[in-house]
């Protein structure tokens, strides 16, 4: 399967967790977050990229061992007036 | 952050966000000397990091959570709120459809005949005004952010709402007695802001979205305008400080604001004579008691 995403089993990649719906992916090899977002093709301005507490750039490394969220930052739904923040 | 073209570290980023809605909030006078504010407050990142900066700044600034009744989603939204008001100490009030009114936002939508987020829309309109006057609170503030407004412009255009174009502003003044100001004090940041604040304050916020906001059409148009913001930075700011500069103005001085009366059942304003959050309860009570009745 080489560098691709595949589901999480215990092995050492990179760990990734998603929403929507909640779920665990790992991949293997370092690379840009850039990088990743485009392979899982999603959005880069729609998502954080975040290890522990910190917000990663676009341009950060992650590599073996490191646990990341990809969170997205758009929410919907929406209301007569307006989508529903409140 | 792509839109000014700059990229922060973490503490210079919060004081620029919070720059930002201290600015959106003295440039359009959002708040008077005394202003007792109350805050509504669904548990996401916007609207939990708009009352984590108006606390901060010291602002008197009540949360109001409403309990849509919504499976695990609302479950989880309460518990969020609850916890940061426990953790800062805030005031929070927090009321529950099912409790107050027999019916949850499912239950409302199929007995009005409504689709869940219209209902779920009007009912949060209504209890924040009727909150905010039953507490004697001057102001409702929500965390609508420049990424919403911009969605609902666009929304708006596509259809020429002309009423709703007309109406839309981040502070919407008191038009009749018994209606509350209301202030968006986020209409300056984005979205992705919201976010990266709400992280980097460590406000533990709900990341799992409503259900019912499967397929929004605000998520398209929000989609659209991140395509274009992608292309092109600071096309969702020009577009939407554009709308409020040059073309709000013009459509304000076009007529004066809709004549409302006291509801003939609730003395909410509305501009008929029962309001539609009435009209839309009695409906689906209606519907209620004609089901249960049908029962063997
Ligand atoms: S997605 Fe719709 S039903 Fe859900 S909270 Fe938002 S407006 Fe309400
Ligand atoms: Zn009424």
């Amino acid at each position: 399967m080489g560098r691709r995403a595949r589901p999480a089993e215990g092995s050492c990649g990179v760990k990734i967790r998603l929403h929507h719906p909640r779920r665990d992916l790992e991949i293997s090899g370092r690379r840009r977050v850039s990088g990743i977002l485009t392979e899982l093709g999603l959005d880069h301005e729609a998502f954080l990229v975040i290890r522990g507490d910190a917000l990663l750039t676009s341009d950060s490394e992650v590599g073996d061992l490191d646990e990341i969220e990809i969170r997205p930052v758009i929410s919907g739904g929406t209301t007569d007036e307006a989508p529903c923040a409140a | 952050m792509r839109r000014h073209r700059a990229a922060y570290c973490a503490p210079h980023f919060l004081e620029f966000f919070e720059a930002q809605v201290h600015r959106a909030i003295t440039t359009q006078r959002m708040f008077r000397p005394g202003e007792r504010i109350l805050v509504a407050v669904s548990g996401g990142k916007d609207s939990l990091a708009l009352w984590e900066i108006l606390l901060r700044r010291g602002d008197d600034a009540t949360g109001l959570h409403v309990d849509l009744g919504i499976d695990d989603y609302s479950q989880e939204s309460r518990e969020r709120t609850e916890e940061f008001a426990r953790a800062r100490g805030a005031r929070l009030i927090v009321v529950e459809l099912r409790a107050e009114y027999g019916m949850d936002i499912g239950t409302l939508a199929e007995g009005s005949g409504r689709a869940p987020c219209s209902a779920c829309g009007l009912s949060k309109r209504y209890l924040f005004n009727k909150l905010a006057r039953d507490g004697d609170f001057t102001a409702v503030a929500t965390g609508h952010n420049l990424d919403d407004e911009a969605a609902v412009l666009l929304g708006n255009l596509l259809h020429w709402n002309m009423d709703q174009l007309a109406r839309q502003a981040p502070v919407l003044e008191q038009t009749h007695p018994h209606l509350v100001r209301r202030v968006k004090p986020l209409y300056r940041t984005s979205e992705r802001e919201s976010a990266a604040y709400a992280l980097l304050r460590g406000i533990d916020y709900v990341i799992e979205e409503c259900p019912h906001s499967r397929g929004a059409r605000s998520l398209l148009h929000k989609d659209v305008l991140n395509r274009l913001e992608a292309a092109s930075a600071g096309t969702k700011q020009a577009f939407y400080w554009g709308f409020l500069d040059r073309l709000a103005p013009v459509l304000r001085a076009g007529g004066p604001p809709p004549v409302l009366r006291p509801c003939g059942q609730c003395d909410q304003p509305t501009t008929e004579e029962v309001c539609a959050f009435c009209r839309m309860t009695a409906r689906a009570a209606a519907r209620q008691s004609a089901r249960a009745s049908s029962l063997p």
